[in-house]
């Protein structure tokens, strides 16, 4: 019994058993971590090609790491900025790369859809590492497998989304993979960073971060994006910390016990003061640890393994 | 000449019905046509007429199509369009008159441009109607040189595919125009509430992660200009309307009785944005797709004629242009040789208007808001004339398309209104 798709475009109409097997595949891999030689020849001659036209040091190194404990061969290709402005087309780029004879592709680019693009252009299996503001699957299949090792299950559960919802992938995936798994989600934000229709997502929505607090059993706080503050969409960086800055009073406020997460790197004391980071209540090191075993699930249930421990040896 | 091109010098159309969008249903007549005017009208024997017959059985005869909006590359970009392939496609969708807009290289803002356009088209079956521009170099800070380019043949001023923003540009551009009795082709976007938009804003653009642009950047300047409409009394004709607040700004301006006209495109009305899941780069235009609810709006305002044309915003784009991510992809498709068959397939098919009513906005409106001579299908008068099957279904293959270009959402789909082919300018063009 393997995946429904052949690729990870996004987890937009990806069906919760897809979702569990690839969190159950995940947990049993991650044993492969913590062993002295943590290595295993499961995805031996089979080549990934790691396509970064945006940088993403963590998305990729995660990445990597999960390729190599898989054994598999492994083919770099960065590109700041779009290769078109260069004058080759992705397409020929992809083209070029696949002539070279390879199996998989992780794609990191700043336009949404490329991922499904990509599927046009070649045969290999094409794995979304963030497209635009689209979707960044594993981003959020790392998220889900942290909370689930922490809750047992994630229906019914409560997890609010805090901050740039509108160009945040990470949001985008979260969303939909938490909805499949039947937890809530409330989306909270100021309402420039608010998508339109985001309603219709079957979310819940505020612009205030103590409604926020109060309703939720984990906070998914975002990565604020300096720039959007000239793009005129909040005002500063102070406002914008008084009125969505996750500080340890407004937790407390809770009086209950709350999970912290941040998809990485945080910009600490704006969207998230640091003893909040560092405190108990954040998983936010379980989720880098879990991103690795979660890449090497989605990379082992793609290349056509099953899920048999036999495979894992 | 080419092979699909021969002089009328002597012709009989047998079998046809004779269809005066103005003038009722269709009826069955022969025509014969004499060195390119209508020579008769009536019951002709094929056994005894000693000049070419075509054999047109189940085919209607009207006065000539109008696409009054069109983009023909050349100057500039001769890879994906030239005058010759655009009036090849214009043909073969049905066409007998064309406007072209100014957006070329260098753009059509000078008499020489408008006098180049006119010179490449004079052979070609369909005749080319330069529309100039609004502003010199297209760059919406100082107006044309609008008497001259009149003088020239131009036959219309627009900026189109780049909004006009700065207001007392725009009302300089209607007063000036005021005096030549011209229309300003308006495409309405407000560019600010646009910048960075790659398709409609809303629920589909935030499910796909792409950037919107909002209904409101077409109402907003839309509702600009119909002020100055009101201030200034120029004629003002808004491009390719979409949304269903700017069709309510226009129902608006006209029961107030200001001279603005409207048009909408033929995928405005077949597609919405929820038809871009698969980041279909031939489904980027400008203004977008939009949702069901415009498209209602649209039909609405087809009914109640505040919408006037039809115009298809044929935009040529090479392949390696838009077989790119969409971010990267421009905006337009081709839609000559679609025209006719969405219209017949989506709004007299479904019954939103009549064929007559449908016709009437491809044949005499587009060319009565350009002011231009309406052909009329009586004894003497000059053949301009489309020829084609109503009913009669095909299938559109790109690759069999006349223009240069192949950016479009149509291939492989089925159409009903078969074009047979075109005549004028003394000229039988057949498919
Ligand atoms: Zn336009």
């Amino acid at each position: 019994m393997g995946l429904s798709s052949r690729h990870l475009l996004g987890l937009e109409g990806v069906p919760a058993k897809d979702i569990t097997l690839i969190l159950d595949t995940a947990e049993n891999l991650k044993s492969i971590l913590d062993r002295p030689i943590p290595k295993v020849p499961t995805l031996r001659g089979i080549t990934v090609v790691n396509l970064f036209f945006e940088n993403s040091t963590r998305t990729r190194i995660s990445f990597e790491l999960a390729e190599k404990r898989l054994s598999a061969d492994t083919i770099n290709f960065s590109a700041a900025g779009s290769s078109v402005k260069k004058g080759e087309t992705l397409k020929d780029t992809v083209r070029n790369i696949e002539a070279m004879k390879i199996d998989m592709i992780v794609v990191r680019h700043s336009a949404a859809g490329v991922p499904y693009f990509l599927t046009q252009c070649t045969d290999a299996v094409i794995i979304n590492a963030g497209d635009g503001r689209h979707e960044h699957p594993t981003q959020a299949l790392l998220d889900m497998m942290t909370l689930r090792e922490k809750w047992g299950t994630l229906k019914g559960k409560k997890v609010a989304i805090i901050g740039d919802i509108r160009h945040s992938r990470v949001a985008g995936s979260n969303i939909r993979g938490l909805k499949t798994m039947g937890a809530e989600v409330m989306v909270c934000g100021p309402r420039t960073l608010i998508p339109p229709g985001i309603k219709e997502f079957g979310v819940e929505v505020t612009y205030r971060l103590d409604e926020a607090i109060e309703w939720a059993d984990a906070l998914n706080v975002l990565r604020i994006q300096l720039e959007r503050q000239e793009k005129g969409l909040f005002p500063s960086i102070r406002e914008y910390h008084n009125e969505y800055g996750i500080t340890r009073e407004r937790i407390a406020r809770a009086k209950k016990e709350l999970i912290i997460m941040h998809p990485g790197p945080i910009n600490r004391g704006v969207e998230l003061d640091a003893d909040v980071a560092d405190s108990e209540a954040s998983i936010i090191l379980d989720q880098v640890t879990n991103g690795v075993a979660v890449r090497m699930a989605v990379l082992v249930l793609l290349s056509g393994f099953d899920n048999s421990q036999e495979s894992l040896r | 000449m080419s092979d699909n091109l021969l002089r009328a010098d002597l012709i009989l159309l047998h079998g046809g019905e004779v269809f005066d969008p103005n003038g009722g249903e269709p009826m069955r007549a022969d025509m014969v046509i004499r060195n390119g005017k209508i020579d008769q009208i009536g019951s002709v024997d094929p056994q005894s007429f000693n000049g070419k017959v075509y054999e047109i059985s189940g085919c209607w005869i009207t006065p000539g199509l109008f696409d009054m909006h069109v983009h023909l590359r050349e100057p500039g970009r001769e890879d994906e369009e030239t005058i010759e392939s655009g009036c090849s496609a214009a043909a073969a969708g049905g066409f007998t008159g064309i406007a072209c807009m100014p957006n070329t290289s260098p753009p059509c803002d000078s008499q020489e441009v408008v006098r180049f356009i006119k010179k490449k088209a004079q052979d070609q079956p369909t005749e080319v109607y330069p529309i100039a521009a609004l502003t010199k170099g297209r760059q919406g800070k100082e107006i044309t040189e609008m008497a001259d380019l009149v003088r020239a043949g131009a036959v219309a001023f627009s900026d189109d595919g780049s909004p006009v923003a700065d207001t007392s540009v725009m009302r300089n551009a209607m007063d000036y125009a005021f005096m030549f009795d011209v229309p300003i082709i308006d495409h309405c976007e407000d560019p600010f509430l646009a910048q960075g938009g790659h398709m409609n804003e809303g629920l589909i653009s935030t499910r796909l992660g792409l950037p919107g642009i909002p209904n409101a950047a077409e109402a907003v300047q839309i509702a600009r200009d119909i002020l100055l409409c009101r201030l200034t009394g120029a004629k003002v004709h808004i491009a390719h309307l979409s949304t269903q607040e700017g069709v309510e700004l226009v129902r608006r301006a006209k029961e107030a009785g200001l001279p603005v006209t409207a048009e909408v495109t033929p995928h405005h009305l077949f597609f919405t944005d929820a038809d871009l899941a698969t980041f279909d780069t031939n489904l980027k235009m400008n203004p977008p797709l939009r949702t069901s609810e415009d498209v209602a709006a649209l039909e609405q305002g087809l009914r109640e004629g505040v919408i006037d044309a039809f115009a298809s915003d044929h935009a040529p784009h090479s392949l390696e242009e838009k077989d790119v991510e969409f971010d990267a992809a421009p905006f337009g498709i081709i839609g000559l040789e679609t025209m006719l068959g969405v219209v017949f397939k989506q709004i007299v098919g479904r019954g939103v208007l009549t064929a007559a009513q449908a016709l009437q906005k491809m044949i005499i409106s587009p060319r009565k808001i350009l002011g231009l001579p309406i052909p009329k299908l009586s004894e003497g008068q000059p053949a301009e004339l489309t020829i084609f099957h109503p009913t009669a279904l095909w299938t559109f293959d790109k690759t069999l398309s006349r223009s240069r270009s192949r950016n479009t959402p149509y291939h492989g789909m089925e159409f009903p209104a078969k074009v047979w082919g075109i005549i004028n300018k003394g000229m039988v063009w057949t498919a």
